[in-house]
């Protein structure tokens, strides 16, 4: 097992740098100079040549490679084509917005999803099993731009119970404790807890029915135990199934959270890659991406060796 | 009975009293289990009837969908000639949500098809040959494993630019991967079969072992899970229009639609919601039908 | 009278385990200097614990797995993948084997006429011919052709399965067919009508057979010869009579005295085989059984025994039989140094 730990980290490393190559190669995807939002269509070529030079785009692919992952290892993700400024500042700002609003939305989806598909395991086949399996449908089923969309008509626009726009008051991007800025994160992150919930519930009744089921739980009850002491033979087993799902869908939320984040105009990633993606600017896209793959990386990293940590019968050698 | 004598005659005649001599095929069985179920039923309906309705919307749409008057933008629900009112720019809703239907549909369902081909043919070839084969494909596709499938849809998009190609080669990419993992694993596991070895020991190649012994029998699974697809790739290909990267005005489609009429819920909240609304059902059906026909083809020997 | 198939010195070790690296970590021994001949006509039963290599040698024989060392000919007629060699689709057309699982060995998604055709048109029959031969063979093994040609597996019985496989096997016109543990997971009653239809089949196309199987009444009913397996090597052999009358190897022994007797009052006292079979991955040293053996001397961990002819063709691999020099060397000299 423990072998097999090391050889996951291990394996996590060329993952890690072909991720890399993939965000940088992005850049080479798209039609045209990486250059063009900056160079004016008019420039004389001794001045095109020079701006090039400045970027260091004039040398090989490799070597922009190589250079561009030695610089990024040291938390240089290079400069901002549209504004000037280091892509790293405004990156990590916006990654903590992000993380924030996952957080939140995890922590809804994650306890709902639990209890909606607990309630419809232990009472398989009865109404709360039907609800509990439609919600688990609609929410993988709905859009969830739109559903954003939907709850901003009724508690913005039609009730005016909460705001639509922005992290904070006055346009704040700074997050703070207190009931303004709660606010502010209801509408989103309920917006965004819909999929995973569906799919923990999903999770959740499947593994728990299947260990209700199990022959090891009749012996439980013929043993004479009840109620909490058999819940809790339940949740051991349940556990690593539905914490490596958790897992996942954590790290979907943070790069799933994109269209979410532009109808509330939340300053997360999200909204910070749309602007690059429209403005042009290259190395602020590449900025994201990498850093949300690599938080992904990680993150599936993490859950892997914590399923094989809790999951006695997974000895990968 | 041609020899009564032989051991096998009263197995023979048991069979032949118990069942009629009509036997049914996988999918024949597979196909009457399907039109038993009356959600797959009903989702199947609905989702023909979206078809047709966009095929046939330049018959069946009572305006042209690109045509308005400023006049009567933004015209509530129910007003009269416009049952579902008019966008931002006087044209009519109705119209322009039966026209939608194209775009949206063909985008929610190429992607999933190009990527069933390429990546059930990636699969059968690492599951079938392994070794070194399998370790190219599968660490390739683990790469694109490594991002979430919106962030990599965008990325991808954002990189190529908007439009409608660009779109689906985008959506493509991302669902490659998650169908070649499982047409490999189910190739792996169908590839260590006995009748596969037996095939093999009756001295067929290759090649004919994958066409008549393994691909009759992955392409069920992956097919499931490829339907499984479709509604995601629909709420993922209007959310690329959402954000302006997929289908560039003033062509109708559902997500562009929610996009331009996003600014305008403070005067007509309601009719923002129509556009999402199909992008809705349309996925709730897709994935309701992809449910019932997992239980359907879960036969057991 | 010369032997139709030939096998000498058959060898296959799996890697298994895998270090930081991915570089496998330790050896399976599956199956380890294994040779035997079968007459024309005869039937060997191949005998022995689970996981003693018997199914594996099966696999090589067929090449389904690539052998590392040996030799395999039929009638003189060397195969393999090696240079100079026969080529492996020529022995398949000469040899052909019927699986345990019958039902994972048919593909669910053909009919049976379609899994019974299959062979013979790749090997060149046209679809029309190959059709007619599957109706003929389905007669043969005792399926009506009429009921069961457009059947699917999953509408058959084990049995009747397992009547499919062999005529499928037999749809390419083999000479030899390997049976591994073809009737093993069949009911009794279903056990007994299979064997006979195999011993009609051997009649009537002069099959030769290898019938591999854990059950050694099955063995002693089928075979003509029998050969003893234990962890990947051959430990006894001869004709079946007398290897059933007079075990000569301490494991051969072993596995008879745990069969119960047909006759109550012939019941005796068990040697009971005590333990598992060791981890072929590292096998004891010398005679491999030697840590379960009752006779084990110090000279069994040191040496590996060779083969003694006990009586006529009846060999076993064994220092403590009579006219083994090594054993008696062994304790002659023990005595002579107290």
């Amino acid at each position: 097992m423990f072998v097999f730990i090391i050889r996951r980290f291990l394996y996590a490393i060329p993952i890690a740098l072909a991720v890399a190559a993939v965000c940088f190669s992005l850049v080479h995807l798209a039609p045209g100079d990486p250059l063009t939002a900056i160079i004016p269509a008019d420039a004389p070529a001794e001045v095109v040549i020079a701006i090039q030079q400045a970027y260091g785009m004039d040398r090989p692919l490799i070597v922009q490679f190589g250079s561009w992952i030695q610089r990024a290892l040291q938390g240089d993700l290079g400069v901002s084509v549209a504004t000037g400024r280091p892509v790293m500042g405004d990156i990590a700002l916006a990654l903590s917005n992000t993380l924030l609003l996952a957080f939140a939305a995890a922590l809804l989806g994650f306890f709902g999803g639990i209890l909606l598909g607990g309630l419809a395991a232990i009472y398989n086949g009865t109404w709360i099993d039907k609800l509990a399996t439609a919600l688990a449908i609609t929410g993988v089923s709905i859009p969830h731009y739109w559903l954003g969309l939907l709850l901003v008509i009724i508690f913005s626009v039609q009730l005016d119970w909460l705001p639509s726009m922005g992290a904070g008051p006055g346009g704040s991007s700074d997050w703070r404790l207190d009931w303004a800025h709660l606010r502010h994160l209801v509408l989103p992150a309920v917006t965004m807890c819909f999929i995973p919930m569906g799919i923990v519930t999903r999770t959740v009744r499947a593994t728990v029915s299947e260990i209700l089921n199990s022959e090891f739980v009749t012996a439980l009850y013929a043993r004479g135990l009840r109620g909490r002491r058999i819940a809790l033979h339940v949740a051991k087993n349940a556990a690593p199934t539905v914490l490596s799902v958790m897992g996942l869908q954590f790290g979907y939320l943070l790069g799933g959270s994109i269209l979410v984040e532009t109808v509330f105009s939340w300053p997360g990633t999200g909204y910070l890659l749309n602007t690059a993606i429209f403005q042009r600017d290259i190395p602020l896209l590449q900025g994201i991406i990498l850093v949300l793959a690599m938080f992904f990386v990680g993150l599936n990293l993490l859950v892997d060796v914590l399923q094989t940590l809790m999951d006695p019968r997974i000895k990968r050698g | 009975m041609t020899s009564m004598t032989s051991p096998g005659a009263k197995e023979n005649f048991a069979l032949a009293a118990e069942t009629a001599a009509v036997s049914r095929g996988y999918w024949t069985t597979v196909w009457t289990r399907l039109v038993r179920d009356p959600v797959s039923v009903g989702c199947a309906l609905v989702l023909l009837l979206m078809v047709l309705i966009a095929v046939f919307a330049p018959w069946l749409a009572p305006y042209d969908p690109s045509q308005g008057t400023m006049l009567k933008r933004l015209s509530p629900i129910g007003t009269e000639g416009h049952w579902l009112g008019t966008d931002e720019l006087g044209r009519d809703m109705l119209s322009r949500l039966m026209h939608g239907g194209q775009m949206s549909l063909l985008m929610g369902l190429m992607p999933v098809f190009i990527a069933f081909l390429v990546g059930t043919s990636l699969g059968l070839i690492a599951g079938f040959f392994g070794g070194w084969i399998n370790s190219l494909i599968m660490r390739t596709t683990d790469v694109f494993f490594a991002f979430p499938a919106v962030l990599l849809a965008i990325a991808i998009s954002g990189a190529l630019g908007a439009g409608f190609v660009n779109a689906i080669i985008s959506l493509t990419l991302v669902f490659i991967p998650p169908i070649a993992r499982v047409a490999e694993s189910v190739t792996t596991s169908v590839r260590n079969l006995d009748f596969v070895e037996a095939a093999r020991a009756s001295g067929a190649g290759n090649f004919t072992i994958i066409r008549v012994h393994v691909l009759g029998n992955v392409l069920g699974p992956v097919f499931i899970y490829a339907t499984s697809l479709v509604s995601v790739c629909m709420i993922l290909a209007a959310g690329l229009s959402f954000l302006g990267l997929g289908v560039r005005p003033p062509v109708p489609e559902w997500g562009l639609m929610l996009n331009t009429l996003r600014q305008s819920i403070y005067i007509q909240p309601w009719i923002s919601v129509l556009p999402g609304l199909m992008i809705f059902i349309t996925s709730l059906c897709f994935n309701l039908l992809s449910d019932g026909l997992r239980s359907a083809m879960d036969i057991k020997r | 009278m010369s032997a139709l198939l030939r096998v000498q010195d058959l060898k296959k070790y799996f890697p298994v385990g895998k270090d930081l690296l991915g570089r496998p970590t330790q050896v399976v021994q599956a199956v380890d200097g294994v040779s035997f001949s079968v007459e024309k006509g005869r039937t060997l039963g191949i005998v022995g614990e689970s996981g003693c290599g018997k199914s594996t040698t099966a696999r090589l024989l067929m090449h389904l797995i690539e052998p590392d060392e040996g030799r395999i000919s039929i009638r003189g007629k060397e195969f393999g993948r090696i240079g100079g060699r026969h080529p492996v689709a020529e022995l398949r057309r000469q040899m052909q084997m019927v699986f345990q699982d019958s039902y994972a060995s048919l593909n669910p998604r053909l009919t049976i006429e379609d899994s019974i055709a299959f062979g013979p048109q790749i090997h060149g029959v046209s679809e029309r011919e190959a059709r007619q031969q599957a109706r003929d063979l389905l007669d043969k093994v005792g399926l009506n052709p009429n009921i069961f040609i457009r059947r699917y597996p999953h509408e058959l019985s084990g049995g009747q399965r397992q009547r499919v496989n062999i005529a499928r096997a037999l749809a390419i016109k083999p000479e030899i067919v390997i049976l591994d543990e073809a009737v093993s997971a069949l009911d009794k009653s279903v056990q007994a009508q299979v064997l006979n239809l195999l011993a009609d089949l051997k009649k009537e196309f002069g099959l030769t057979y290898l019938f591999i199987s854990h059950d050694l009444n099955v063995v002693q009913y089928i075979s003509d010869d029998v050969m003893v397996m234990y962890l990947g090597q051959v430990v006894e052999s001869g004709p079946v009579e007398q290897l059933y009358q007079n075990p000569s190897h301490p494991y051969t022994r072993a596995l008879l005295s745990s069969v119960p007797s047909q006759t109550p009052h012939q019941r005796k006292q068990h040697k009971v085989l005590e333990g598992d079979p060791p981890n072929p991955i590292a096998p004891p040293s010398g005679c491999r059984f030697h840590p379960r053996c009752e006779l084990a001397r110090p000279i069994c961990a040191a040496r590996q025994p060779d083969n003694v002819r006990v009586s006529g063709a009846h060999q076993a691999a064994c220092f403590a039989l009579p006219d083994s020099s090594g054993y008696s060397e062994y304790i002659q000299l023990q005595e002579v140094c107290a």
